[in-house]
């Protein structure tokens, strides 16, 4: 075991790893961070993104040892100072982007990782930027939505879909 | 996964004394690397990450040949080469996700020679160079069949020199689950002749078309590849396509790569 030491949503985190510790059982099992969700195990379904020194990357596919000292963000690093949701958390409330909730984490992660990157994205990149992730539930068309909102931009142009 | 030891050398030469231990591999981005061995097709006793050396990263321009570091992840490539050589980067910018682009890099694309990955086809297609720790290999020679390459025991792929061409194009037909190339055709136009190489359809991996190469010479239009085609013979087939829908699939995308290069 090698100890591994992460600057986790602002905050100086230790732990043990083994060489085969993936990032997010570092994160769930070693920190106790369970936000970050494990999907499908395959770097398929970005239910694990997390930011690491500011990339979306997902962290069933990192090992824990190989970003010791690395700056991490998680979902539990979303939410503003006070406890109330984020800016992007609160329009996939509003704007009913979840539906069984499991996915939620890694979309609001990369929905971050878009507007950091692009902070008036259209929809069309905003459903490009999102096809690492998947959603089992609601069809994303919400989940466009809410990003949209989260970017300040207008949503009534996406139309109203089963809500 | 089976447990192994865990080294991230910071310099060059850590890593090749590291590699030299017995069973010992090389971990890039990890983006193909790590799901393997989760399936335990692979199951390294020691990996030596070269993701903490600073010498093989980054993207820079030495005349008209763009040297990309290793261990430069895709997401880099999209951003810094899109100004010089547009092909390559957009072909960067369409490997898997946003995160699996922040995480995987050219050397270990390269390294992988997946038959159906996009990378190979760029290399393959703009006749670039690839230079590891001991020497120099031409693409032509590099590329020697599904998964393998070149490439000795310990040998470090550190960076990749492209010629940049007049123009170039890069089209996939993407699976839609892995975004793999089912099978993608790159074309690049130098002063010297166009080159055209194939991925996602040879059971023999990434290669060159050089009858497509020698109709495109003669004019670089679409219109020049009419008739040509190639046989079903030696292609992969799988559920996603049959060895003749991927022959067929190499001439539409090397005539959509040719209309799209311009």
């Amino acid at each position: 075991m090698t100890k591994v030491t992460l600057t986790v949503n602002g905050r100086s985190m230790s732990g043990e790893a083994e060489g085969r510790t993936l990032l997010v059982s570092f994160l769930r099992e070693e920190l106790g961070l369970t936000g970050t969700h494990v999907g499908c195990d395959t770097s398929q379904c970005g239910a694990c993104v997390v930011h690491v020194d500011g990339k979306a990357v997902k962290s069933c596919t990192v090992l824990a040892q190989d970003v010791n000292g690395a700056s991490v963000t998680t979902i539990e690093g979303m939410a503003n100072e006070d406890g109330s949701l984020g800016v992007v958390q609160q329009a996939f409330q509003d704007h009913h982007g979840l539906q069984c909730g499991f996915c939620t984490p890694g979309m609001v992660m990369s929905s971050a990782a878009l507007l950091a990157e692009n902070p008036k994205p259209t929809e069309a990149e905003i459903r490009h930027y999102l096809e690492g992730n998947i959603c089992r539930c609601t069809g994303y068309h919400n989940i466009v939505k809410a990003v949209l909102a989260a970017s300040g931009q207008d949503v009534s142009a996406l139309g109203v879909a089963a809500e | 996964m089976y447990n192994f030891d865990f080294v991230k050398p910071a310099t060059l030469d850590e890593a090749v004394a590291a590699l030299g231990g017995e069973d010992a591999q090389p971990l890039s981005g990890g983006q193909t690397l790590l799901p393997s061995m989760k399936q335990r097709l692979n199951a390294p006793g020691v990996l030596i990450s070269l993701t903490g050396i600073a010498a093989l990263k980054g993207v820079k321009l030495e005349g008209r040949t763009l040297v990309i570091g290793a261990a430069t992840p895709h997401a880099v490539v999209a951003t810094e080469a899109a100004s010089v050589y547009p092909a390559l980067a957009a072909l960067a910018g369409g490997i898997g996700d946003p995160a699996v682009r922040n995480r995987g890099t050219i050397g270990g694309s390269l390294a992988n020679n997946d038959p159906s990955a996009c990378y190979p086809a760029a290399a393959l297609g703009s006749g670039a160079t690839i230079v590891t720790n001991t020497r120099e290999i031409a693409a032509d020679d590099f590329f020697t069949g599904m998964f393998e390459t070149a490439l000795e025991q310990g040998e470090i792929i550190t960076a990749v020199k492209f010629p940049v061409p007049e123009k170039a194009a890069y089209l996939k037909f993407q699976q839609p689950a892995s975004r793999f190339a089912l099978t993608g055709a790159y074309v690049a136009k130098y002063q010297d002749g166009v080159r055209v190489a194939i991925t996602g359809a040879s059971e023999g991996g990434v290669f060159r078309w050089t009858e497509a190469e020698e109709a495109l010479n003669r004019s670089f239009t679409a219109e020049a590849l009419n008739g040509l085609s190639l046989p079903a013979e030696g292609m992969m087939g799988d559920l996603h396509g049959t060895p003749a829908y991927r022959a067929h699939l190499c001439a539409v995308m090397t005539r959509r790569a040719v209309t799209a290069a311009g």
